[in-house]
């Protein structure tokens, strides 16, 4: 049941699979939450889950930094930091590349003031990526962060 | 069941940090068996009533999420809520005046 589920949601993108995922009853409507990018969380793939934010082409930026530590000994908690100089920012995502699910969280902003801040779980030594899109363009940037015991569990 | 949330505004600042144990569905407890997925899904912020944040986190929020973030314009007294809402239907809410 679940692997048909995952099957479904992989096969197509975003909000036709999640559609279709209805339609066929797999999916109870009350898990449907309005904004909320199944496709992307569900993602196993960075590549997956970049494609599933619309982040599949975005460029490298020197104007976006990710600040985390370069040794995490613990994977469950794990600071980041965003900070960026683009002007005119829209929308900020967050990957850990090699979780099991990479997409970490995802926000759509106005007034933005270049700098946010979270804690993310990390199973495995992998590059923590910022998606900034500003401007109607979509910039990147990625900081390694060693990861001593994973927290991610599985 | 009200989440609980705290919530402090001022200079520029938000910061937001929720009582939630952000259960990803992947870990196993001490007899093997699955914890179910338990994450906020959904939380966002408004200043003065005009949406600054929308925000979708999935299961690899640490727990006891964090949000800090940085506002153009906000002043002293203005009014700011946060609202979250995680894969249960649990819902929290919280306003403060910013400092």
């Amino acid at each position: 049941m679940n692997a048909t589920r995952r099957n479904v949601l992989k096969g197509a993108g975003g909000f036709s699979a999640l559609s279709v995922a209805v339609a066929a009853g797999l999916l109870k409507p009350t898990q449907v939450l309005a904004g909320w990018n199944q496709a992307g969380f569900s993602a196993t793939k960075a590549a997956d889950a970049l494609a599933a934010i619309g982040a599949a082409g975005a460029s490298e930026s020197k104007d976006i930094s990710v600040k985390a530590p370069d040794i995490a000994e613990n994977g469950a908690v794990v600071p980041v930091e965003i900070t960026t100089t683009l002007a005119d920012v829209q929308s900020i995502a967050i990957l850990s590349e090699k979780n099991a699910n990479p997409l970490v969280g995802e926000y759509a902003l106005t007034d933005f003031d270049g700098f946010l801040a979270t804690r993310i779980k990390m199973g495995s030594t992998a590059n923590v990526r910022a998606i900034v899109k500003a401007g109607g363009k979509t910039y990147t940037a990625t900081k390694e962060v060693k990861v001593t015991v994973g927290g991610c569990g599985g | 069941m009200a989440i609980p949330m705290k919530l402090r505004a001022g200079n520029g600042e938000i910061k937001v940090l929720i009582n939630h144990p952000s259960e990803n569905g992947l870990r196993k407890d001490k007899s093997g068996a699955l914890i179910p997925a338990h994450f906020i899904k959904n939380i966002s912020v408004a200043v003065n009533g005009k949406a600054v944040l929308d925000g979708q986190w999935g299961g690899g929020v640490s727990k006891d999420p964090y949000l800090s973030f940085k506002v153009k314009g906000m002043k002293s007294g203005d009014k700011v809520v946060v609202n979250a809402e995680d894969n249960t239907g649990d819902k929290a809410t919280v306003e403060a005046a910013a400092s």
